[in-house]
């Protein structure tokens, strides 16, 4: 028996926001409005809700799923949350996906809500918990510089520099210049710029890094016979794959994200694709930093070890480049409200496969795309491959 | 696509009260050991994916998933992390499965609930922090509000209460996994302190740390490994509202639609005649009651007359919570739903030792995620 084919058939999201007025609830609601709407689809159509939201400590809420499933349209239906830490907004789809693979379920919602700034005065404060009790959190160690850490490894071992890589921030933030809901969209910036914005955490300036978010993201999925009742122009998700490597970060070589090129294999190879680099169309990988886009674009194998940055010098990955990569603009662009920054990415694709992607939309009709993100302890990769091909 | 997907292997550590010499992780390794060589399989070769169910304030740790894979030989391998039940996760495993993509999935649950010195202020923390929170509510005072509305709208007394209490407190005598067996009198729990009238403190279970771990295997899977597979014949899982304001307080609906999710997969039509045992939340011994009408196991007020009469004892036509439920062997938080599956699982195998029933073929675990949720999950498994 085949397995059952599964499609995005809508999107919705809000506008990312350094502090929204609305409440988490709220802004479930207005992404999951959006995405029904978008379809032309009513609750009463959906079977199952699957919500993707990192850690409670940002809202401070106990249970956060639970708090927010009435915002994210489960009341009175089934409802799992699940969490990856930042690889969370694209693991939901993939919930989202085994949901109706299944066969228990032929409409199911995938929200992605995150609302940072409750966390007073500052989101990294939460950050903070997130290490190891006993052997970690007494060090106060601060996130932007375990991934300085992570960057400078990058960069010594390839012989990078910091040029090479701000200039992929450059690309992403004039990329979200045409994004209406980015928060940090630039159509001037420039690597000096980058370079000259405040250091924090050597290599890391400001603008190496993607801004802390409020924001939700909402997409519909449905069951092949199904999706093509509800539109012409369904979206099929093609692979999926995640993959989480030990919580003892410490011991891993930080030049190389292994992780998630076992994800990317994973979902290849469900996707029947054997040679990505000719077969990917549109690349939207997961750029909370600058240099992670890089890192990602390598383990994805969409790039040699070392060479991704020369794809932005040699103008492949820009929106009109043979690989459009983050043509959306990105974390860095966009904004990253952590699990709806990554379902963007796939909304992202959504738009793009079906060419309603409008000032954003990469030429050449692309007929396949791949989204990723990455997350907890510079430890888990998730992706899902995603075409107008079913 | 696998149809039907089976457990085949169980491991379990614990229950007791406090587990001073122990971590978590070491819990979970203890449990997980067990249940890969009781499957017969090698967790790095053998497993295509794992779920845990975990929740973030409980461990004391943001994005707890990060610190899932090691003890469980789950390494670079794909793992995910559900904020639910033990039997979403349960149900997760099962969807995986029926996908086709996977063969073989682990679930896993903990709780060291010893280890959390302000349970009460973290659990109060789940309410509306806007609209609820203000009001400084404790969560049992809100179990005991809802308790007596049941009472109210069912007419069920509060020695029927109590009698789940006795019953499930002497069913845990008989399961060495118990930390809290007694025989008590219904007098007696109803003279105990009161927590939040109605509801006593004896009402109450009282937490244990534990962890469970469960292999489950697609059709094929299962039977080239397993001489005893139980099958998973239906699976269901809902939320009600999540605000203190709107949800019906002497009624627990999601409960109602999570059960019928499973039976319609299960092809369950009487519950009371096709399922041979049961075990249902009993976090509160009213909880046991309202549950067991939720699931159409009884008429909405009788589910007390009935466990006063004894109709619900380990020697009756229908038993409720033979391991002796939550109230008997802990309250493991998250891992509640696993707990109550791995008892189906041990009774269906015939592995229950003094507790084993006679005749068990079809049996039903049910799970809450505790006050102040509404949220629910049901599975249906069968040798």
């Amino acid at each position: 028996m085949g397995m059952r084919k599964v499609a995005v058939v809508g999107a919705g999201m809000t506008k990312f926001m350094r502090r929204a007025q609305e409440t988490g609830k709220e802004l479930s609601w207005q992404a999951t409005r959006m995405a029904l709407e978008s379809c032309e689809m009513t609750l009463d159509d959906i079977e199952a809700v699957c919500l993707g939201t990192a850690p409670d400590a940002f809202d401070s809420v106990h249970l956060k799923g639970e708090y927010l499933s009435d915002g994210a349209g489960a009341w009175g239906k089934p409802f799992m949350r699940s969490y990856v830490g930042g690889g969370t907004g694209v693991f939901a789809p993939i919930q989202g996906w085994y949901h109706v693979a299944s066969g228990l379920f032929d409409t199911v919602l995938v929200v992605c809500e995150e609302k940072m700034s409750s966390y007073y005065p500052h989101a990294q404060g939460a950050f903070l918990t997130i290490f190891d009790h006993t052997t970690e959190r007494a060090l106060k160690p601060n996130l932007l510089w375990i991934f300085a850490l992570e960057m400078n490894r990058y960069m010594q071992t390839y012989g990078l520099t910091k040029e090479d890589i701000a200039q992929v921030a450059v690309k992403n933030k004039r990329n979200a210049a045409d994004h209406p809901c980015a928060l940090l969209g630039d159509p001037d910036i420039t690597v000096q710029d980058v370079l000259n914005s405040e250091l924090l955490a050597w290599p890391v300036n400001r603008l190496d890094v993607s801004p802390v978010s409020d924001g939700a993201v909402t997409i519909v999925l449905a069951a092949e016979h199904v999706a093509k009742r509800i539109t012409d122009k369904p979206v099929w998700i093609q692979g999926v794959g995640w993959s989480l490597d030990t919580a003892y970060w410490t011991n891993r070589d930080l030049a190389y994200p292994r992780y998630v090129e076992y994800a990317a294999r994973m979902a290849y190879e469900m996707a029947g694709i054997k040679e990505p680099r000719k077969e990917i169309h549109i690349v939207e990988p997961y750029d909370p930093f600058d240099y992670k886009e890089c890192h990602h674009l390598e383990g994805l194998l969409l790039a040699d070890r070392g060479q991704a940055p020369q794809l932005v010098a040699d103008g492949i990955s820009l929106r009109d480049g043979n690989m459009p990569v983050c043509p959306s603009g990105g974390l860095l662009g966009v904004g990253n409200p952590i699990a709806a920054a990554g379902l963007m990415k796939v909304a992202e694709l959504f738009w793009q496969l079906r060419g309603e992607a409008g000032a954003r939309q990469v030429p050449g009709q692309p007929k396949r795309g791949l989204a990723q993100a990455w997350g907890d302890l510079m430890q888990v990769g998730t992706v899902v491959i995603m075409g107008t091909n079913p | 696509m696998s149809e039907r997907v089976a457990i085949i292997g169980v491991g379990w550590a614990g229950y007791r009260p406090v587990t001073p010499e122990v971590s978590y992780k070491e819990l979970t390794y203890e449990a997980a050991v067990k249940a890969y060589a009781d499957a017969g399989i090698d967790p790095r070769r053998d497993v295509d994916s794992f779920v845990t169910v975990a929740e973030d304030f409980i461990e004391g740790t943001s994005i707890f998933d990060e610190y899932v894979p090691d003890q469980l030989g789950a390494v670079l391998k794909p793992v995910h992390t559900i904020g639910g039940d033990g039997l979403h996760g349960l149900a997760t495993a099962y969807m995986l499965i029926r996908t086709g993509q996977a063969h073989l999935v682990v679930v896993e649950g903990h709780s060291k609930a010893s280890n959390v010195l302000t349970l009460p202020e973290v659990t109060a923390y789940a309410q509306d922090p806007i609209l609820n929170r203000p009001l400084g509510l404790n969560t049992d005072f809100i179990a005991g509000m809802e308790m007596n509305r049941y009472l109210y709208e069912t007419g069920t007394t509060p020695e029927e209460c109590a009698a789940v209490v006795v019953k499930n407190r002497r069913n845990a005598m008989r399961n060495p996994l118990a930390p809290y067996g007694a025989d008590l009198t219904v007098d007696e729990v109803l003279s105990g302190p009161p927590l939040a009238w109605p509801l006593g403190r004896h009402e109450t279970a009282k937490h244990a740390d534990g962890a469970i771990v469960m292999v489950l295997a697609s059709e094929e899977r299962a039977q080239s490994l397993s001489d005893q597979p139980v099958w998973i014949l239906g699976v269901g899982w809902c939320n009600g509202a999540p605000s203190l304001e709107s949800r019906e307080w002497g009624d627990v609906p999601y409960i109602r639609k999570a059960a019928e999710m499973a039976y319609r997969q299960a092809g369950i039509r009487q519950p009371h005649l096709d399922i041979d045992i049961f075990e249902v939340d009993d976090t509160y011994a009213y909880k046991e009651l309202q549950h067991l009408e939720a699931i159409n196991f009884c008429r909405a007020g009788e589910a007390g007359m009935l466990t006063e009469e004894g109709l619900t004892e380990s020697d009756s036509e229908l038993p409720v919570n033979v391991s002796g439920g939550s109230l008997g062997m802990g309250d493991l938080l998250d891992a509640n739903g696993l707990a109550r599956a791995l008892e189906i699982v041990l009774q269906l195998r015939g592995e229950a030792g003094p507790r084993q029933l006679e005749e068990a073929n079809i049996g039903l675990a049910q799970s809450w995620r505790g006050a102040p949720t509404t949220s629910g999950a049901v599975a249906i498994m069968a040798s």
